[in-house]
């Protein structure tokens, strides 16, 4: 299991009271799906998603976006039990939705940058390091029910 | 697939406006990549990597330089980079897995900078930049 320090925890919080997660959920999503077009065989029924400008304005996808990383936040508020708290949305990816655990790993990684370019100076190597275990962590989280 | 006209003109875009800073960027993603990906620093036992070292700066300047001839190059790739490509399978012995966690570091580095610029087409095109860079430095490998 992940054990985060007590410092990391800090670090992951403090960030997180300044996310605005309906503008960078949305965003984060859009870059997911512009920068790894693969990634839209997921999102058929999202409409419009032909070029950048279309996805990263499609209202689909900013809502998904938001959904997303809103959930993001759950793992910010159970740190110490990751694989409990995402268990049935595990179940979900793997049963119903078929999406490949890399696709998670990606995400996070993109969701790292969005973070880079919002906060700027204050995303020092630290904060990406304490950022990072926790995408990678909810990314493994949710990859743990896959049979 | 190759990267397109456009995807050259908004790659070359940006480094003309990072102009000699590029050195700058690409040593502050190596610091980044240390401390991120620790294990990446199993490659530079005789180095001294701790942040500001004048060796991480020395291996920054060196990436950018590569980076750079890359860009120049980009019809071909595999040629271009072909020593580089021996070098780090012959001699270093550098796992693949790496340059992409070097990669992702420059990414988060070139967002914090250019933050205006760094849209997503941006970022798919400098992705897809550095995939390509990857592929062809491994090329020799196997």
């Amino acid at each position: 299991m992940v054990h985060f320090t007590a410092e990391e925890k800090a670090i992951i919080t403090t960030l997180w009271s300044k996310v605005n997660v309906e503008e960078e959920g949305g965003e984060a999503l859009g870059r997911l799906l512009v920068v790894y077009p693969w990634t839209q065989r997921f999102f058929d029924t999202f409409g419009n998603l032909s070029s950048a400008s279309a996805i990263m304005g499609n209202p689909k996808v900013k809502a998904h976006g938001k959904k997303v990383l809103t959930s993001f936040g759950d793992a910010v508020k159970n740190l110490d039990d990751l694989k409990g708290t995402f268990g049935h949305l595990s179940e979900l990816h793997c049963d119903k939705l078929h999406v490949d655990p890399e696709n998670f790993r990606l995400l996070g990684n993109i969701l790292v940058v969005v973070l880079a370019k919002h906060f700027g100076k204050e995303f020092t190597p630290k904060v990406q390091a304490a950022w990072q275990k926790m995408t990678m962590s909810v990314a493994s989280a949710l990859a743990s029910k896959y049979h | 697939m190759a990267l397109s006209a456009r995807e050259r003109e908004v790659v070359s875009a940006l480094w003309r406006k990072m102009g000699d800073n590029v050195g700058v960027y690409t040593t502050e993603a190596l610091e980044r990549t240390f401390v991120v990906f620790p294990a990446t620093k199993t490659y530079f036992p005789h180095l001294n990597l701790s942040p500001g070292s004048t060796d991480i700066k020395a291996h920054g300047k060196k990436v950018a330089d590569a980076l750079t001839h890359a860009i120049g190059h980009l019809d071909d790739l595999p040629n271009a980079l072909s020593e580089l490509s021996n070098l780090h399978l012959h001699k270093l012995g550098v796992d693949p897995v790496n340059f992409q966690f070097f990669n992702h570091c420059l990414l988060v580095t070139l967002a914090r900078h250019y933050p205006g610029d760094f849209t997503a087409v941006m970022q798919a095109c400098v992705d897809k930049l550095l995939a390509h860079v990857t592929s062809a430095l491994v090329s020799k490998y196997r």
